[in-house]
């Protein structure tokens, strides 16, 4: 492992203002089509039973 | 029927596909997850810092695989839509349906975290080279074959006309993977090819594999569960709510 100290591995060499909103965006890309799809399923669920 | 005595047809129908699909969606997601962990301990903290890209190359872990899954996806999708054409096949209409939206995501994603590498190892967010405008036409395909389908109330013509779209578009998939080999692209030539050896190190490779394995397990189970919400959206029947099992509604088929 390469990293002394959290900061160091939070500041990613000077490069953190990049590698980290890539994974973020892509954490909350997934996380929200997860929930989308939940959701989506849920109401399917709820419209059909109505009939 | 096949030599081993089960029927695989009967797992072709919305009805047998729902419960099984809500049986597999645990296993896939399950190993989303522990894959995807592995793959991001390996990338922050096995993996080395790059020699010319310093850590900024860890972008890759994400938008390597994220670019891969975006070209698959298509792929797939592309392929349930033929089949749903040549066989007039409902679920596999379904299934092309169930799938775009996924693929638009990474296709996004691709987009998105190449240009947070582009910004500090070529000094622009956006060029518009081969790669990345053929890239960005893939996420224009997959919005417009999603949109298609919806601005078109009868379900049969949306499932003809967006299986027909899917396929033509097709096209731009090779175009994407040999941009970097047919022109003169900013944008790098492949890393990791199936004919030749790796040109990273080793930790770096395993890193991007096991989060590509990870995306496709997560592909799976998100597709199939919005598989589930499209057969519930799409096909009337008394009781999707509750669980039934497969031998169930093949019976009462």
């Amino acid at each position: 492992m390469q990293w002394g100290s959290v900061a160091e591995f939070f500041a990613m060499g000077g490069y953190g203002l990049y590698v980290w909103p890539s994974f973020g965006v892509a954490a909350l890309c997934m996380g929200g089509e997860i929930l989308a799809v939940w959701r989506r399923h849920a109401a399917a669920l709820a419209s059909h039973d109505e009939l | 029927m096949s030599a081993t005595g089960i029927n695989w047809f009967k797992y072709s129908s919305p009805q047998a596909l729902y419960p099984l699909a809500g049986r597999m969606i645990p296993w896939f997601a399950a190993v989303a997850v522990g894959l995807i962990a592995v793959g991001l301990y390996v990338g922050f903290f096995v993996a080395p810092t790059d020699v010319t890209q310093g850590d900024a190359y860890r972008i890759i872990f994400v938008h390597v695989p994220a670019a891969w899954m975006s070209m698959f996806l298509y792929v797939i999708m592309a392929i349930w839509a033929g089949i749903g054409l040549g066989l007039n096949a409902r679920p596999s209409f379904m299934m092309a349906q169930a799938i775009a939206p996924t693929g638009a995501m990474f296709t996004f994603l691709a987009l998105f975290t190449g240009s947070m590498w582009g910004k500090p190892t070529w000094g622009a967010w956006w060029v518009w080279d081969a790669r990345l405008t053929s890239e960005l036409i893939l996420l224009f395909q997959y919005i417009g074959i999603i949109l298609l389908r919806s601005s078109i109330d009868d379900l049969r013509r949306a499932d003809r006309a967006s299986a027909v779209l899917a396929l033509v578009g097709v096209i731009n998939v090779p175009i994407i993977y040999f941009s970097v080999r047919w022109w003169n692209t900013l944008h790098q030539g492949a890393s990791v090819t199936i004919t030749a050896a790796p040109t990273m190190a080793g930790t770096m490779v395993t890193a991007m594999l096991v989060m590509m394995l990870g995306f496709w397990m997560y592909s799976f189970a998100v597709t199939l569960a919005r598989m589930r919400c499209v057969i519930v959206e799409r096909e009337r029947q008394p009781s999707w709510g509750k669980p039934a099992s497969i031998p169930d509604v093949a019976e009462a088929r």
